[in-house]
Parts: structure tokens; C-alpha cells; sequence
């Protein structure tokens, strides 16, 4: 099992580089410009020159080395530095965005809590919702229960976020008034009233992101409780005289989790990528915003970082996946 | 409608001023939300105007245009005339005196080094500034002694108010950017997101693309304001949950640039919490005629360019006929509602400028056919014109954007009653107006016969604007295809009077060459065909006081004033 991992990190390495060039050369490639958000009364002479100031001149693969450099060099540099006080990485430039001339990591760390806090409680919620659904569903398939089940993840499913999100809006924050519009992120959480507060206006957020999760895994959850319901081995189960209870929580249960456990592990980099309509909509300011943001802005640097970043966190959780699978069934083994 | 605002703004702060006007700070907290994200607050290095307005809560020029498009002085004692010898007779230096004992938000003396600092920074050849076009012509700024700042121009400058006024033109604090000069401009973000500076607030939180908090100034000039002792200014979103917080569940007070149909605002407005204002600026959308032809058969590098005129819309009766086919009031009604008023006029405003054109607004569908017919176009087997075995067919491309694309719909079934065929091209903004010369679609490229976006000027001086439309301004290869005459309009009279509106100092006579300026492109050529004169719509709560909506400026550009109803 440790041969594989190692082999398997070994092997990203590669593929990460391939991605990242990828990634930088669609950027490269599509039409656009950071200066295109300006407005028209700055003469072209102006934004020439302001094209340079971003590194514009400079040609495609001295940019993308120096991106590479600042990554993999300059920035963990810079972290050790605030770390322990060092000054490795003095006068170097880091990575900066067109968009805001900060350092984008300083953005994306700015970022990070929102969306673990939001879409993380939204994938927690549905992952906890669905389990029960989808193994009573399948218990008792076509029961009312199972029914309306199925129609509920019918809607998760077909119900784009943006629709659901405005049509909570405007239920509870314009008719209703019970819950806000809009994310207040200067929000802290010092005590009881403003722990309070914090919960409320994640309630629609994390709603709206919990029903398309729970849609989703709930299917899996019941699809591979009705697999194993059907086998030999549960009936042995009954017929030992095991209460229907041991039989499907210790039995059905157990084996049913597998698969379904690594569909739960490859959705948790969905939690870092954050929601992007989602988030917009409630404006939480979390990556997922900020990588609209971007896009819009043809903030290249920052486009390519954080797509970098998911791409690292898409291909390490899908060997957690795998390995996580070997170690809950003992029948799978890589070595 | 302008006037209108302001009188009942004027009336409201009288109602109001004795409770409201008392002390810095006793109003609490105010919420403003702008739905584009300030990404940085130095002005210099971004040219947006959610950057540019943000700012200018804490950063403040010389002096600022007010929401008549008067300059009113702020850093600066009184606003330097040719009257009152702050304008040298030769029109080539300007003398600007600060306020005594103003101080930065830390406590530092602003003083005249400040201002010179300023200049430097912003000329840098390696900063990449984006407001270098205010100080165009600059060749000094002097520190004549602490608070008297003299600007020199290499020129005669009949308008000397670009360095250092206006909302896109404030003054740093040179102790805290003095090693941001040049290329080190865009590693300094700290100086960056928290400038100080002299405005009614300052920063005690920024974050990018999101929001910033904000404090009262405890420097500030007036002891008394701002009213308000706090203020966050949440970015993000779009128009619709901007004008949805203010006007429907009242959270926040202030709402910025409400892009949106009349109806939805005017739904909104009818929850009773907040309400909409608009003024005018310059802002005109137009039909731009491409007096080229941008035919894909011609050789790459000459298509789009003064070598090949445009077989169809050379002809004036043809761009007279389409401009005449165009119900201006219906474009108005469908996209921007109380935003929006028809005009006739590249410039619109302010006033003085504004040329007494209005022949456009009548639509004349007979009289549009009846010219087509004189210029030899007659209807075809398809109910299409044709003549000389050519259809008259054009190509009309616009950004994307839904008021744009009613307006092509509409305006396309005008052009199929007069018999021209229309093919419709919509391009994202950002490839459009992106400037990239390897993109075939931008608007200065204009591989099309017809195109339509909207563009202002900064400031109340047209001559600039104006001066775009010479003929060395086309864009062409030589040029990397930029520039500003997107027609590639070239009269050499047009050029011969721009050249003498550079040297005319006298007010009226400069609004005459103006406005024969804009006649010239306007309704004697079309070869630019106005639509609308737009507006800008935004919110506030019923409970903000104080608001004046100005378009010749930053939207906040009396924050000071605000003031909490009671």
C-alpha cells in the first residue's frame, strides 16, 4: 500500500505540471485582456503602458517559468519568512494579481475560511442527511418515504442553485425578513448574539448547498444499500436470527459504505473550490467568487493559481479515494 | 431631472440639517454596497470606476466637479481662474493654494511636496498609471512654498484642470508612497489597499474584491463630519441584489450603478424602504458607421482600413436613412426607462456643450425609403435593396449584454422596414473591449459595418473627446490597431478646428467649436448615429440623508454629508 502512494505522488507530480501548463495556455489562448474592464476614456497609449507595468511584455514561456518560479520558490520562501522571522525571500517579487496588485496568495488565504465555513457545512449537512435518507429509502423501497425521497433528490438535481437560492431570498429575506441577503464576511464570531447572527446568514447558503449534495449522495447511498440487500449473505444474516436491526447497521451497512465512501472523498476538493454560483449569489466571499471575479477580470495570475491549487487538491483526494478504498475492503489490494 | 433631484436634495438637507449636523461621527454606522468589488484603493493603478469611487472616500484632489459639473474646491483654497490670476495670461501655468492646516488622516501636515510627489508617481514611465492622460502636457509641478503648488504646461492649456482634480486624480501622501515609484508600484499593496489621505473616511480594513471598513477621519477639515462614525462598503454580486438589499430588505443604505430594467427597479422601489435617483452625465450609447470596408475578402491588414472605402455606408443618404429609420423614445422606454433620454449629440452635456440638435428624434421610416431610393437602392425580389447587384446588407456587433441585445433586435426590425438586411454579432465585453490586436472582434478592429457601444469623457471638457475623431487617431496595422476614430472618420476641416479649439482659452468661444465639432460628426456626416443619452440609476434608503447623485465625479463624492434621518 505505501509502495503505491509513493508511486501515485510520484506520478502527480508530472501530471500537475501538464495541468498547469494546460491551464496557463488556455488562459494564453482565449480572448480577452485585464485591461478590458477600463474605462474607454484611458487613451491606448496609457494602457500600453500599463500593459508592460503587469509583465505583458515579456513573451509566453518567460511568464510561465516565472510563475512556476514564484510558486514552487518564492512563495513557500515567503511563508517560511512570516513563519520564523527569516528574510529569504526579501525583494523578491511574489505572485500579483492584475486585478488588485496584491499578492494572490494573500487573497486566496483571505478566502479559504469563508469556504470551508460555508460550502464545508453545506457538503457536512447534506452528507449527514443523506446517509439516513438513502438507507431507509432503499430499506423500504418504494414506500411513500422512498418516494418522496426520490423526488426531493429529483429536485436537488435538476434545480440549478441559482434558482433556488433567489427563490429563498426572496421567501425569507424579502417577504419573510427572517434571514439576510447578503454574507456580512466582516462578521466576527465574539459570542453568543453574534454566533447567532454568523448561523443565520449561513442558514440559506449552506440549505441551498446541502440539497444538491444530499441529491446527489443519497442516490449512491440507497443504489448500494438495495446491492447488497439482495445478497446471500444478509438473508444468512436473518436467518441466524439476527434482529433486523444488527443485519442492516452492521451487516448492510458496512459493505454498502464502501463505494460510498469514495464518492464522499472525491466531493471534499468541491468543498476548497467553493461554490461558485452559490457563493455568488448569497456573496459569501469565498474562492469560488473570487475565481468568477477573475475570470471576469482576466486576472491571469490568479486564474492559474487557484486553478492550480484545485487541481492539487482534485488529484491528491482522488488517491485518498483509492487507498481509503483499499483499506475498507480487504479484498482490494494494489500491491 | 437633475435639477430636480438636487432641489429636493437641497430641501431635505435644510429639513433635516439642524438635528443631523451636530457632530463627527453621531449618526453610527452606514452600509454601501457597489455590485463590481473595489480590487484596490489607489486610483493610479486602476482605472475602474468601483476602484476610483471607493477611493475617493479617503483620497481627495484639489478639487472636484460638483453635480452640475462646477468645479468645487477641496484641498484647495478656491479654484484658480484666468480672472483671479491663478491662470497665467499665456495659459501654460496653473497656481493652486491649499487650505491651511490640513492634516492627513495621521496627523502629518498635507503640504505642497505631497502634490509634486503625486505628479512623479503618476508619470513614472515604468508605473504604469492608469490616470497619465490627467497630466498629459504637464511639463513641472512646482513647490512654490508649503501649501502653493504651481503646474506647468509645455503648452498653452486652455483647460488646465486635469492634474490633481477630479475623483481619478487625487493626491497621495508622499511619506507613505515614496518607495512605490515606478515598477515598485505594484509590489506595494499595502500602501495600496490602505492609502492615507484627507477624505471625510479612512480604511481600517481592506479586502480585495470584497469589502472595506471604514472609519470617520479623525483629521478631517470639518470638525462636524461626517455624520457617520463608521461605514462598510461591501462589494460583489450583481446589480440586482445591490438595488434588492437597499430598496427590498433594507439592509444596506446605499446602492451603486443599478443596471437593471426600469420595471424590475421600479418593483423594487415599490417595497417602500429606499428609493432610486438618477442624473446625467456624458455617457452616450451610439451606432458607430464604419466608413471603411471590412469585407473578409480583402487581404488581412487592409481590411477595416482607410485604403478601401465602405461600398455601402460611404454614402451619406444611407447613414442619414438609417439613423432616421430609429425610434429613439422606444430604445429608451425598453432599456433604461428613468436612466435613459434620447439624444441626438456626442455630447450631450454639460450645458454649454450641448448643441441644439434634435432632427434625430422624430422617427421617419417613409423618409428613410424615399432617401435609400435617391442614393439608387431599390427593393429587391426578397424585400431586401439592392443596387448594382449589391444587397444592402450589413453586419451590426455590439457587447453582450441584454439592453444591447434588445436594441439590435429592435433597431434590425427598423432597418428590415426600410429594406436592409441585418445580421446580428454579439462578442463578450471583455474580448470587445479588450484592445487585443490578435482578436479579430474588438471594437477599435471593427470588422463590421456597424457597431454600437457607449462611451463619456472624464470631467466637463470635451476637447479630448472630441480630438479622438482626427484623422491620425484610426485605427489601422500601422497603429497595432489602436486609437480612439474607431470610424476612421477623416475630414481635414474636422482636424484644422480641433487644432483651434487647443487654443482657445475663451469659454464661449471653445462650447462654439464644440458644438460645431459634434455637428460635424453627429447630423451633418452620421457617421456617428447617438441613441441614448444614459444616465445613472442608483439607491439609497429612505433613511440616508444627504445623498446628491453626480455624474461628473465620484458618485461619493459628498460623504460627508450623509447623515442618518431620524
Amino acid at each position: 500500500m505505501l509502495t503505491f502512494t509513493i508511486r501515485r505522488l510520484a506520478m502527480a507530480i508530472p501530471t500537475l505540471l501538464f495541468i498547469s501548463l494546460v491551464i496557463f495556455l488556455l488562459l494564453e489562448l482565449a480572448p480577452g485582456d485585464p485591461l478590458a474592464d477600463m474605462p474607454l476614456t484611458i487613451p491606448p497609449e496609457v494602457r500600453e503602458k500599463i500593459r508592460l507595468s503587469l509583465g505583458l511584455g515579456e513573451p509566453m514561456h518567460v511568464r510561465y517559468g516565472l510563475w512556476l518560479y514564484n510558486l514552487f520558490v518564492t512563495e513557500p520562501l515567503h511563508w517560511i519568512d512570516a513563519l520564523t522571522g527569516t528574510t529569504f525571500a526579501e525583494g523578491q517579487q511574489r505572485i500579483i494579481s492584475f486585478q488588485t496588485r496584491g499578492p494572490v496568495f494573500d487573497t486566496i488565504a483571505e478566502r479559504i475560511p469563508q469556504t470551508l465555513t460555508v460550502v464545508g457545512a453545506g457538503y457536512l449537512v447534506g452528507v449527514l442527511i443523506a446517509l439516513p435518507i438513502g438507507i431507509i429509502s432503499a430499506y423500504k423501497q418504494y414506500s411513500w418515504f422512498d418516494q418522496i425521497g426520490t423526488f426531493i433528490s429529483m429536485v436537488g438535481f435538476s434545480v440549478p442553485v441559482f434558482v433556488t437560492g433567489v427563490m429563498l431570498i426572496i421567501i425569507f429575506s424579502v417577504w419573510l425578513g427572517w434571514f439576510p441577503s447578503i454574507y456580512d464576511t466582516t462578521l466576527e464570531v465574539t459570542d453568543w448574539e453574534s454566533f447567532i447572527k454568523q448561523i443565520k446568514q449561513m442558514v440559506m447558503p449552506v440549505f441551498v448547498l446541502a440539497l444538491y449534495n444530499a441529491a446527489q449522495i443519497s442516490r449512491y447511498m440507497r443504489a448500494s444499500m438495495l446491492d447488497n440487500l439482495s445478497q446471500d449473505y444478509v438473508r444468512t444474516a436473518r436467518a441466524k436470527g439476527m434482529s433486523e436491526r444488527v443485519v442492516l447497521l452492521k451487516h448492510v451497512l458496512r459493505n454498502s459504505m464502501i463505494p460510498v465512501v469514495t464518492v464522499i472523498a472525491l466531493g471534499v476538493p468541491g468543498v476548497f473550490t467553493g461554490a461558485i454560483i452559490t457563493e455568488n449569489v448569497f456573496k459569501v466571499n469565498g474562492l469560488g467568487q473570487q475565481l468568477l471575479l477573475s475570470i471576469q477580470g482576466n486576472d491571469a495570475p490568479m486564474v492559474l493559481t487557484i486553478s492550480f491549487i484545485f487541481a492539487i487538491l482534485i488529484v491528491l483526494f482522488n488517491l485518498i479515494a483509492d487507498v481509503l478504498y483499499g483499506v475498507l475492503d480487504p479484498r482490494i489490494r494494489y500491491d | 431631472m437633475k435639477m430636480k433631484s438636487a432641489l429636493m436634495g437641497a430641501a431635505c438637507a435644510f429639513a433635516f440639517a439642524p438635528a443631523a449636523f451636530a457632530e463627527r461621527g453621531a449618526d453610527g454606522h452606514v452600509n454601501v454596497i457597489y455590485w463590481q468589488a473595489a480590487s484596490i484603493l489607489n486610483p493610479f493603478l486602476s482605472g475602474g470606476t468601483k476602484d476610483v469611487e471607493s477611493a475617493s472616500l479617503i483620497l481627495e484632489p484639489l478639487a472636484r466637479y460638483d453635480n452640475n459639473g462646477n468645479l468645487t474646491p477641496y484641498l484647495a483654497q478656491d479654484i484658480p481662474t484666468l480672472a483671479n490670476g491663478g491662470v497665467s495670461e499665456d495659459l501654460t501655468t496653473i497656481t493652486w493654494k491649499l487650505k491651511e492646516g490640513l492634516l492627513w488622516s495621521d496627523g502629518s501636515p498635507v503640504t505642497s511636496a505631497d502634490a509634486v510627489f503625486t505628479w512623479q508617481y503618476c508619470t513614472h514611465p515604468e508605473g504604469g498609471c492608469a490616470q497619465l492622460s490627467k497630466y498629459e502636457g504637464v511639463t513641472s509641478v512646482e513647490a512654490v512654498d508649503d501649501i502653493t503648488i504651481k503646474v506647468t504646461f509645455g503648452a498653452a492649456q486652455p483647460n488646465p484642470y486635469g492634474p490633481l482634480v477630479g475623483g481619478q486624480s487625487p493626491i497621495l501622501q508622499k511619506a507613505q508612497f515614496e518607495n512605490c515609484l515606478g515598477a515598485k508600484a505594484q509590489e506595494c499593496s499595502e500602501q495600496n489597499f490602505n492609502p492615507i489621505g484627507t477624505g471625510p473616511f479612512k480604511v481600517v480594513e481592506f479586502r480585495t474584491n470584497d469589502v472595506i471598513q471604514l472609519e470617520a477621519n479623525p483629521n478631517y477639515r470639518d470638525p462636524a463630519k461626517p455624520a457617520f462614525a463608521t461605514m462598510t462598503f461591501k462589494g460583489g454580486g450583481d446589480a440586482e441584489a445591490a438595488g434588492r438589499a437597499v430598496l427590498e430588505t433594507g439592509e444596506f443604505d446605499y446602492a451603486w450603478n443599478l443596471q437593471l430594467a426600469p420595471s424590475v427597479i421600479a418593483g423594487m422601489a415599490a417595497a417602500g424602504k429606499g428609493q432610486a435617483v438618477s442624473a446625467f452625465g456624458t455617457l452616450v450609447e451610439r451606432i458607430e458607421m464604419n466608413m471603411t470596408d471590412p469585407s473578409p475578402a480583402l487581404a488581412e491588414g487592409e481590411r477595416s482600413t482607410a485604403k478601401h472605402p465602405h461600398p455601402i455606408l460611404s454614402d451619406l443618404r444611407v447613414r442619414k436613412a438609417l439613423s432616421m429609420a430609429i425610434d429613439r423614445e422606444i430604445l429608451v422606454e425598453v432599456g433604461y426607462g428613468q436612466a435613459g433620454r434620447p439624444t441626438c449629440n456626442l455630447v450631450p452635456a454639460p450645458q454649454i456643450y450641448a448643441s441644439p440638435n434634435t432632427d434625430c428624434l422624430t422617427q421617419d421610416i417613409e423618409g428613410a425609403k424615399a432617401l435609400l431610393e435617391e442614393a439608387g437602392w431599390t427593393v429587391g425580389a426578397d424585400g431586401v435593396r439592392e443596387k448594382d447587384g449589391m444587397k444592402l446588407k450589413l453586419l451590426y456587433q455590439t457587447s453582450t449584454n441584454a439592453v444591447r441585445q434588445d436594441f439590435q433586435a429592435l433597431i434590425k426590425q427598423w432597418w428590415s422596414e426600410i429594406g436592409v438586411e441585418t445580421e446580428l454579432k454579439n462578442i463578450s465585453a471583455s474580448v470587445y473591449f479588450g484592445g487585443d490586436s490578435g482578436s479579430p472582434d474588438t471594437f477599435e478592429k471593427f470588422y463590421a459595418d456597424v457597431e454600437m457601444y457607449a462611451n463619456n469623457f472624464d470631467g466637463t471638457d470635451p476637447q479630448s473627446y472630441l480630438a479622438a475623431y482626427t484623422c491620425d487617431k484610426a485605427p489601422r496595422p500601422e497603429t497595432q490597431w489602436q486609437g480612439e476614430n474607431i470610424n476612421r472618420f477623416c475630414d481635414p476641416e474636422y482636424d484644422a478646428l480641433v487644432a483651434e479649439l487647443g487654443k482657445t482659452g475663451d469659454i464661449n468661444k471653445r462650447a462654439e467649436i464644440a458644438i460645431k465639432l459634434n455637428d460635424m460628426l453627429t447630423k451633418d456626416t452620421y457617421t456617428i448615429v447617438p441613441l441614448v443619452d444614459r444616465g445613472r440609476v442608483s439607491a439609497h434608503a429612505n433613511s440616508l440623508g444627504g445623498v446628491i447623485l453626480n455624474t461628473w465625479d465620484s458618485e461619493l463624492w459628498n460623504a460627508s454629508d450623509w447623515y442618518r434621518i431620524k
